[in-house]
């Protein structure tokens, strides 16, 4: 009997697993810890019984673009036939011979409910190429490569950074001298004219809930309009944060581009650089930055060419002389 | 004068009012959102001919409690559903900006013996 001893490994290479520095980014090494291997594995199996010829195993192999099959029966799994086995059948002229006598046996299988990170280690212990999973039962329930982890990885890393974009930040409470403490913070992405106005409509709510005097509320809502809109007309996207402390409101929009030529012509009145149809929409009068400025009680904007554009707004909410 | 008198007064078809009673102290037209942001009295109706959901946030942030949409402009389904949400009143006329507005005043009496 010419059984293989054990699953063929891929090339090694220097490399450190993912998890085991700690430069690795938390969020991936949270992910790596929180998806278990029944998360990641494929689970749709191509197998081949013990009884089916290497030459089956070899044919399923190539129909399917595989580089190994699972000798099962019944959910029980007996080996796995790997490329190397076919190769060494072909050479000794036993390739019409049953899978059951040449595939390799003595594997090293994970459980499907091991947390990723304990895969990536017996990936990078055995530098295997895949590895069978079985369930508590130890029943086959699917198989695991390097390529279906990427593809996990990616889909959860996507999904986590869509998360973050959209997540406001939020911090409530006082500032420790009995004054009211709010911080909000709001994603602006370029031309979401659907959205346009809701963080600005956000605030507004909160200073209600405060019971701030209307003409304060006003003020500080239409600074954060006219920022929020300038974001979406003009910036690539932007953050907007609001932050209430020591008695006064500051909002602060910031962008990472394009940035502005000529920032004394841009906060003059009725100066624009907006386009056909988003003036169309009544934006692009010219008017937004004179508006911030009108509404606030300090100003400020910096910007440069080809780099960002950091607006802020200050209003006293509370009287300076109390 | 509430809302609905100044819809019946006016000749609006209304297309959503969200509270009929509500108090409207005046008008002001613009079709410029920073002007309405600037400019606009809490409690006026906002005459415009801008048909989209950015109109209504913009009035419910300088309280403006309904847009009159001039020369009969369709209203997208996008700003029904924000005026809903937000309670924005949203009216429709065949009368242009002038015209709408001058009903305005003669309905609540402004600029009559001026």
């Amino acid at each position: 009997m010419s059984t293989s001893d054990s699953q063929p490994p891929i090339a090694s290479e220097e490399r450190t697993t993912l998890g085991e520095t700690d430069n690795d980014p938390i969020v991936l090494l949270e992910l790596i810890q929180r998806l278990k291997v029944r998360d990641v594995m494929t689970s749709n199996l191509v197998t081949v019984p013990r009884d089916a010829t290497m030459q089956q195993a070899q044919e399923l192999m190539r129909q399917k673009k595989i580089s190994s099959v699972p000798v099962e029966e019944k959910g029980r799994l007996f080996g796995l036939v790997s490329i190397d086995d076919i190769i060494r059948a072909l050479v000794a002229g036993t390739i019409h011979e049953s899978c059951g006598r040449h595939m390799t046996t003595k594997l090293v299988v994970l459980e499907d409910d091991m947390p990723l990170s304990f895969a990536l280690r017996y990936f990078d212990r055995y530098h295997y190429g895949r590895f069978p999973v079985i369930n508590r039962d130890r029943q086959l329930v699917g198989i695991i490569c390097h390529r279906d982890i990427n593809r996990a990885l990616l889909v959860e890393l996507t999904q986590e950074l869509h998360r973050l974009e959209g997540a406001s930040l939020q911090k409530d409470g006082d500032d420790g001298s009995g004054s009211l403490y709010l911080l909000r913070e709001f994603p602006i992405c370029k031309y979401d004219f659907e959205n346009a106005g809701k963080a600005a409509n956000q605030i507004k709510q909160v200073l209600q809930e405060k019971k701030l005097p209307p003409k304060i509320i006003r003020r500080i809502a239409v600074a954060a309009y006219e920022l929020e809109i300038n974001l979406c007309v003009h910036s690539d996207g932007g953050v907007l944060s609001w932050q209430i402390s020591n008695g006064r409101s500051e909002i602060v929009a910031r962008d990472a581009g394009p940035g502005i030529e000529d920032v004394e012509w841009a906060c003059r009145d009725g100066a624009s650089t907006a386009n056909e149809w988003i003036r169309s929409l009544g934006f692009g009068a010219g008017m937004g930055l004179v508006n911030v400025r009108r509404v606030s009680d300090e100003f400020d904007i910096k910007s440069k060419k080809g780099s960002g554009t950091t607006v802020k707004s200050i209003i006293y909410i509370e009287d300076k002389a109390s | 004068m509430t809302l609905n008198a100044l819809i019946v007064a006016c000749g609006w078809e209304p297309a959503l009012v969200p509270d009929p009673e509500v108090e409207v102290s005046g008008a002001y037209v613009s079709d410029l959102l920073s002007d309405v942001m600037a400019h606009c009295p809490d409690g006026a109706v906002l005459i415009t001919v801008q048909n989209h959901t950015n109109s209504v946030a913009v009035c419910t942030l300088v309280g403006a409690p309904a847009i009159v949409l001039v020369h009969n402009r369709e209203i997208p389904e996008e700003m029904q559903a924000a005026a809903s949400r937000e309670g924005v009143a949203l009216l429709r006329t065949t009368d242009d900006q002038f015209h709408a507005a001058l009903r305005v005043g003669k309905a609540l009496g402004i600029g009559v013996g001026e």
